[in-house]
């Protein structure tokens, strides 16, 4: 029984090695590019090894496209999405699971509705919305606006304040706190963990999005790093050196993040999908 | 206990829900009504409607999006079980570089990469034809003939899914009670006799959970195909997303954009509703 373990473990082992190396790949061949001269990119056989050129792809990067500022404007957008995100679904979330009040049901109902229809649907009437109405194209609230009310984020915090003791709660009522009190000083502190959680996923999908800005932001100063990247891919006088770095620049603090933190990063994938 | 504490803890979400999603949803159904070719728009119920019946660009834009639904979704999922599988097994040992290597994609933007899939694919100077040429195959013009474009689209999302899919697996599977699997072996059932009795059932409501997620997502596929291979060569990697995009914000009919989206609607709802009865529980 004990040899018969070993060999099914060599084989597993065997067979998921190859794979796991496959799916690094492009990473890693990422990396390695964006540290090489532009013929070396193209040289046959593949290069599997970094070279010394990341800063000359970097000033290339930046002739073909303010990708510092592209970055800057990612960050902001990106720590607006979040911060604003992570209130207003943690306050809606508290208040879906902690009180009983009328039409409870069907908010809840219609919110979480939300998550199982297709994008595409709101995409059109937000866009003229949010260009047409608001006249709020190339602004970082025109890009951060729509998403602020996240239905997966509400359905993700109700789920978490639930399992929340009550009798906590109502010891601070007992001492006279206020409601607004008791959320932001009782209960919020005590959920920091799913809230890391959740502003992680919040983050990475505003760091990443790409069809929402690209239709917001026309002004280069505005950019967002996809959109600023995406600008660049299918042109032919441009440095692919210089792509890489963009792509690297964009990935690996999240790679970096998701060394540290992966325990969060699943916490908030499998939000909604298993029931505690 | 009355308060008045929950009106103001939604307000803000519910105002800007109302405003961002439900407002849109009823919205674009109008939308897809009028005509917005002219000026001012009007209600021309047939106009839209009528043109995607007969918009051949619309019909080969759904054919390629049902043909990545019926390959890639499987595919990815089937593969995702396994990995999930593998992962979850005490067969297995350094499971952090594992878990690392197959889930790592799920932080990579797709602008990112679509660039490296593109660079990877390309034909004369990219990594994948270098190593064909290297087993003695000619290769591929990858993203410039029908077919080997679509694979590459269908692995770049294969790529870039698998891992997100196996997360959910693999939270489903550990979240199968032990007991079930010691009651099952001391009833003397063998490791595939508990894989077909103990653990697809347990991972039923997870597997419907992936796989709505994932037909959603495919029938909404947009960036991929958009900066991989442009909808081309020809129309061949033209999905509804990208031919959304196309009418919507290169030729700004509203209208039409709303009918094409419409259209992803109903069928996402179709597929989730055939799921949910396919797979209720018996």
């Amino acid at each position: 029984m004990k040899r018969r373990r070993f060999w099914l473990s060599l084989g597993l082992h065997g067979l998921l090695t190859p794979l796991a190396l496959l799916w690094l790949a492009p990473l890693w061949l990422m990396l390695v590019f964006s540290t090489l001269p532009e013929h070396e990119i193209f040289r046959v056989p593949t290069p599997l090894l970094p070279g010394g050129g990341f800063f000359e792809n970097l000033a290339s990067l930046q002739a073909d496209t303010n990708f510092f500022r592209a970055l800057a404007n990612s960050l902001l957008v990106s720590l607006l999405y979040t911060l604003g995100g992570l209130l207003l679904s943690a306050l809606a979330g508290y208040a879906l699971a902690v009180y009983r009040f009328r039409l409870q049901g069907l908010v809840f109902s219609l919110i979480v509705a939300t998550l199982t229809i297709p994008y595409f649907v709101v995409l059109i009437p937000q866009y003229i919305l949010v260009a047409r109405e608001l006249k709020l194209t190339n602004t970082y609230w025109g890009v951060v606006l729509p998403f602020l009310a996240n239905a997966l984020g509400v359905f993700y915090m109700r789920q978490v304040f639930l399992s929340l003791p009550s009798s906590l709660l109502d010891a601070g009522r007992v001492d006279g706190a206020s409601e607004g009190r008791i959320f932001f000083q009782i209960a919020l502190p005590m959920v920091t963990p799913s809230l890391a959680a959740l502003a992680l996923i919040l983050f990475l999908n505003a760091w990443n999005d790409y069809l929402w800005p690209l239709l917001v932001l026309s002004q280069k100063e505005m950019y967002t790093a996809p959109v600023a990247l995406g600008t660049l891919i299918g042109l032919t006088r441009v440095s692919w050196g210089g792509i890489m770095v963009g792509s690297v620049l964009m990935t690996a603090p999240f790679l970096v993040l998701f060394l540290l933190l992966q325990r969060y990063f699943v916490a908030g994938i499998t939000a909604g999908a298993v029931k505690e | 206990m009355r308060t008045k504490a929950p009106f103001f803890f939604l307000a803000p979400y519910l105002f800007l829900f109302a405003l961002f999603w439900a407002w849109p949803i009823l919205y674009s159904f109008y939308l897809s009504f009028l005509n917005t070719r002219v000026y001012p728009w009007h209600l021309e119920p047939a106009v839209n409607w009528g043109r995607l019946l007969q918009d051949p660009f619309f019909w080969v834009a759904l054919k390629n999006t049902l043909f990545i639904l019926a390959v890639q979704v499987p595919l990815m999922l089937a593969l995702a079980l396994l990995l999930a599988l593998a992962l979850n097994s005490a067969l297995l040992r350094l499971k952090g570089f594992y878990r690392f290597a197959f889930f790592a994609p799920v932080v990579v933007g797709a602008v990112a990469y679509s660039a490296v899939f593109r660079l990877l694919f390309n034909t004369e100077f990219g990594a994948v034809n270098a190593l064909l040429r290297a087993l003695g195959h000619p290769g591929y013009d990858w993203l410039y003939t029908p077919g080997p474009a679509m694979a590459v689209i269908v692995l770049a999302l294969t790529w870039r899914w698998t891992g997100y899919n196996a997360i959910i697996l693999l939270a489903g599977l550990q979240s199968i009670p032990r007991e079930l699997y010691e009651a099952a072996s001391l009833d003397g059932a063998g490791p595939w006799h508990q894989f077909w009795h103990v653990t697809l059932p347990g991972l039923r409501p997870v597997l419907v959970f992936a796989l709505v997620l994932s037909i959603i997502g495919t029938l909404q596929l947009f960036t991929e195909p958009f900066l991989i291979t442009g909808g081309g060569p020809g129309n061949a990697t033209m999905t509804l997303g990208v031919y959304l995009y196309q009418q919507g914000f290169r030729s700004f009919n509203f209208g039409y954009a709303s009918a094409i989206a419409y259209t992803v609607a109903l069928l996402a709802a179709g597929f989730s509703f055939l799921q949910m009865r396919l797979w209720r529980e018996r």
